[in-house]
């Protein structure tokens, strides 16, 4: 497959999300870059990533998230970059650290709670055993004896 | 003249609202049978002047009267007719009322249906339903009024928009709607009880095909809104995440959880209280969703009104409903002794897990739903939860659920035997691991997603065939195949439905992990691969639409040099509100769809085009057609045809309603 970059010419107006001329010619580096513009967020737009996004910001940082790329940056440090212009608003992955991480495991442990209380409550109201105590046994036998 | 006239209906229906709200309840509290009976007059007579006041409201629409500020905020005299029904319901002042009047339809159902209903139940669920009848007269009267007049028409509407002209999307929000009013007619039940005090296997019993229709309904609706972004957006998706799709996926999680729930209370007696509160939750998130959709509170792309003042409004319905339901709970629920008790492992129990994944995985998009808006207010922080929050904390209940599916189906009730029931399962297993392998061989990626999801779909699917075959006994295959044919509706709504839970379980996975996508420059006259296939970009020319304006492709996908489809994405521009949108050409297939958008002309010549081969797309809406279809064989069962558990001997009548 035959991928190019072109210049950085802005056309007029972007119909929809990425273009094919912001495509990087290293496979693995684009594949890096579409991962990650995934779950970065349009500042504009409402609720779209900058991936699915025509507007014309989300064309600059997805330029912007190639180029950190190219010049050798991480995936971390790539959107770190980004986050320390545009706010953690950006992140549609919010991060497990600080106040979100009652975000995080709210799920899990209403989960383990909510097994706690069922099993409590399966507790409480235990299925009488259903087997014969050992006088019970012996009344039966002198039963069927008879 | 007949705008006033709507208009009136729909002032007179709050006043019968308010009877119908109030008196029953009384004379249900007193004993008194005259003012019981007002119930029924009263929920038919609000049908009717609702009815009337959407009525009229359509054909102000159908007519283009732009005296009418929504008519003309969202209609245009070109548009064509489907479109400007649907118009009615594509604002929310429209939509408010649809939704009204699916409240009064509901009322007036068990008005009609609910003959074998204990006189003083029924007058009480009536009475609760007028109450929610009277909190959204009020709030679409003082806010949200669809007859406003304007006092200098203009000649010309500003039209829909384009997006929702689309037939997938004309149906979209009153089958939504139909599911969110219809989790009201369990919550009235739930209040109902609570009042009463009572719950027994007969409510169980009555309280079930409500959910149960409000469940299709949801299934039906989320279903279309999600196959229409998938061919309207043009971007290949099928699920956002949006605030205002959870918003209706919440509520269809808890209305499962319900209906898993009620069958318990209906079979075991067991659960009572827990079902209630199920019941009240579940319409409270169908209120949160309203509160979602139509305070602006949160962003979302399908928000329709940002109106503050709306907001508070439904923010004080909620409050009222949740809160008072709940706090009558709190006061009630010591009543609600279980009466069946049930071993570690059971029915019961599997239902119990059952419910509390469900129950957790609805929590879990709430809380990311609404955590933007707590860390904004409590925290200071501005931040977004988007897909891979949602991916990651929301698939291991799905993933649990349907793990625990096939054998929690089969297990007896009150004391079962995995030993028993594992036999039955291993040809499912052993098909879900082959399937699975026979993925990871062949694809082309290597994604545990995609073998995963085999897997899970299939030991799912195959888990409710093995489950309706053990159904039929233990005798020759010829005797069990009859009995395949006798065995009661209820097993096979459960079957179908879970194995439509199965394939869409699957195909979801499939559609993540396998699809192809290429993004590329093409000349007219160009061929370029995509997967398997080869597409040619004939033509692109300017074509006129009877609203809209396009730019329309031509395309050719050809296979081995034999031509599969010719297909023609456009470009649309509506002139009138000045929106463009895309129109993406797709070759529907068994095994997949081709997915072409064309996108803008490049100054190099040629036009940007993105394409993708999307795996098993039409297995996903099969998947919910079948668990909506599930459910619906499963509303037709005997036990809620016929008059079961109805407390006057002489009253087998017409059942609880069957839809």
């Amino acid at each position: 497959m035959r991928r190019f970059i072109l210049a950085l010419a802005l056309l007029a107006s972007p119909a929809f999300a990425v273009q094919p001329d912001e495509i990087l010619a290293d496979p693995a580096l684009e594949a890096r870059a579409r991962e990650i513009s995934r779950d970065i967020r349009c500042p504009v737009c409402q609720g779209e990533s900058i991936d699915d996004s025509s507007a014309p910001i989300s064309r600059d940082l997805r330029i912007i998230i190639r180029e950190r790329l190219v010049a050798g940056d991480s995936d971390r440090e790539v959107v770190d970059y980004i986050v320390a212009r545009y706010g953690e608003f950006v992140l549609f992955n919010p991060r497990a650290e600080g106040s979100n991480l009652i975000l995080w495991l709210a799920g899990p442990a209403l989960f383990l709670a909510a097994i706690g209380i069922a099993v409590a409550a399966q507790r409480r109201r235990v299925v009488p055993d259903a087997r014969l105590t050992e006088a019970e046994e012996a009344r039966l036998r002198e039963i069927l004896k008879e | 003249m007949i705008i006033e006239l709507g208009h009136f209906a729909l002032i007179l229906a709050l006043m019968v609202a308010l009877v119908q709200s109030t008196l029953p309840l009384w004379g249900a509290h007193r004993g008194d049978a005259r003012l019981m009976a007002l119930a029924e007059p009263a929920a038919m007579i609000q049908l009717i002047l609702v009815a009337t006041s959407f009525g009229v409201l359509t054909w102000a629409f159908v007519a283009s009267d732009f005296s009418l500020a929504v008519v003309v905020q969202n209609s245009h005299t070109e548009k064509p007719l489907l479109y400007k029904i649907s118009g009615v319901w594509g604002n929310h002042e429209g939509s408010l009322l649809l939704w009204v009047l699916i409240l009064a339809v509901y009322g007036g159902a068990v008005a009609v249906w609910g003959g074998n209903l204990p006189m003083r139940l029924k007058a009480r669920v009536l009475s609760v339903q007028g109450m929610i009848g009277v909190a959204f007269l009020l709030f679409m009267l003082l806010t949200s009024n669809p007859f406003w007049r304007l006092a200098a028409p203009p000649l010309d509407g500003q039209d829909l928009n384009p997006l929702l002209q689309d037939p997938g999307l004309a149906f979209h929000p009153p089958f939504l709607y139909l599911g969110y009013v219809g989790l009201s007619m369990a919550f009235s039940f739930a209040v109902a009880a609570l009042i009463e005090g009572k719950v027994d296997a007969a409510w169980g019993r009555w309280v079930r095909p409500w959910t149960l229709a409000a469940w299709i309904f949801l299934t039906i609706g989320i279903g279309l809104g999600s196959w229409w972004a998938y061919y309207e957006l043009g971007w290949g998706g099928f699920w956002f995440w949006d605030p205002v799709e959870n918003a209706s996926f919440m509520p269809w999680l808890l209305a499962i959880a319900l209906l898993h729930s009620a069958i318990v209370v209906e079979k075991r007696e067991s659960l009572k209280a827990w079902t209630i509160l199920l019941a009240i939750l579940a319409f409270g998130f169908s209120l949160i969703g309203t509160f979602i959709v139509r305070s602006g509170v949160i962003t979302s792309v399908h928000a329709f009104a940002n109106d503050p003042d709306r907001g508070v409004f439904i923010l004080l319905i909620l409050a009222f409903f949740t809160g008072g339901a709940l706090i009558l709970f709190a006061l009630r629920a010591g009543a609600m002794e279980a009466k069946g008790i049930f071993a570690l492992v059971s029915r019961e129990s599997a239902l119990v897990a059952n419910n509390i994944l469900l129950a957790v995985s609805a929590f879990v998009i709430f809380i990311g739903t609404i955590w933007p808006l707590i860390a904004e207010l409590l925290l200071g922080r501005t931040l977004s939860v988007g897909e891979p929050f949602f991916n990651a904390a929301f698939s291991p209940f799905v993933v649990a659920l349907a793990i625990i599916l096939p054998p929690g189906a089969m297990l007896a009730w009150k004391r079962g035997s995995i030993q028993r029931n594992a036999r039955a399962l291993i040809p499912a297993l052993v098909f879900s691991v082959a399937l699975a392998a026979l993925a990871y061989a062949m694809q082309t990626n290597q994604t545990a997603l995609g073998p995963i999801g085999v897997a899970l779909g299939a030991w799912v699917f195959f888990g409710a065939l093995a489950d309706l075959w053990l159904r039929t006994g233990r005798d020759g295959v010829g005797q069990r195949l009859s009995r395949l044919t006798r065995l009661p509706r209820a097993d096979w709504g459960k079957a179908v439905a879970h194995g439509g839970l199965g394939i869409t379980i699957f195909a979801v996975s499939a559609m993540l992990a396998w699809k192809i996508e290429d993004i590329r420059v093409v000349q007219v006259g160009e061929t370029f691969p995509l997967g398997a296939y080869e597409v040619r970009l004939d033509d692109v020319r300017d074509v006129e639409g009877p609203n809209y304006l396009s730019t329309m492709g031509f395309m050719t996908v050809l296979r081995d040099g034999a031509v599969v489809a010719t297909l023609t994405p456009e470009k649309r521009i509506y002139p009138v509100a000045a929106m463009p949108t895309t129109e993406a050409g797709i070759d529907y297939g068994f095994l997949r769809d081709v997915y072409i958008v064309l996108g803008d002309r490049q100054q190099s010549g040629g036009w940007a085009v993105r394409s993708y081969i999307e795996p098993f797309a039409n297995w996903l809406w099969a998947g919910c057609l079948l668990m909506a279809f599930g459910g619906l064989v499963s509303l037709t069962d005997r036990r809620f045809r016929v008059a079961a558990g109805a407390r006057k001997a002489a009253a087998p009548v017409a059942g609880v309603p069957a839809e």
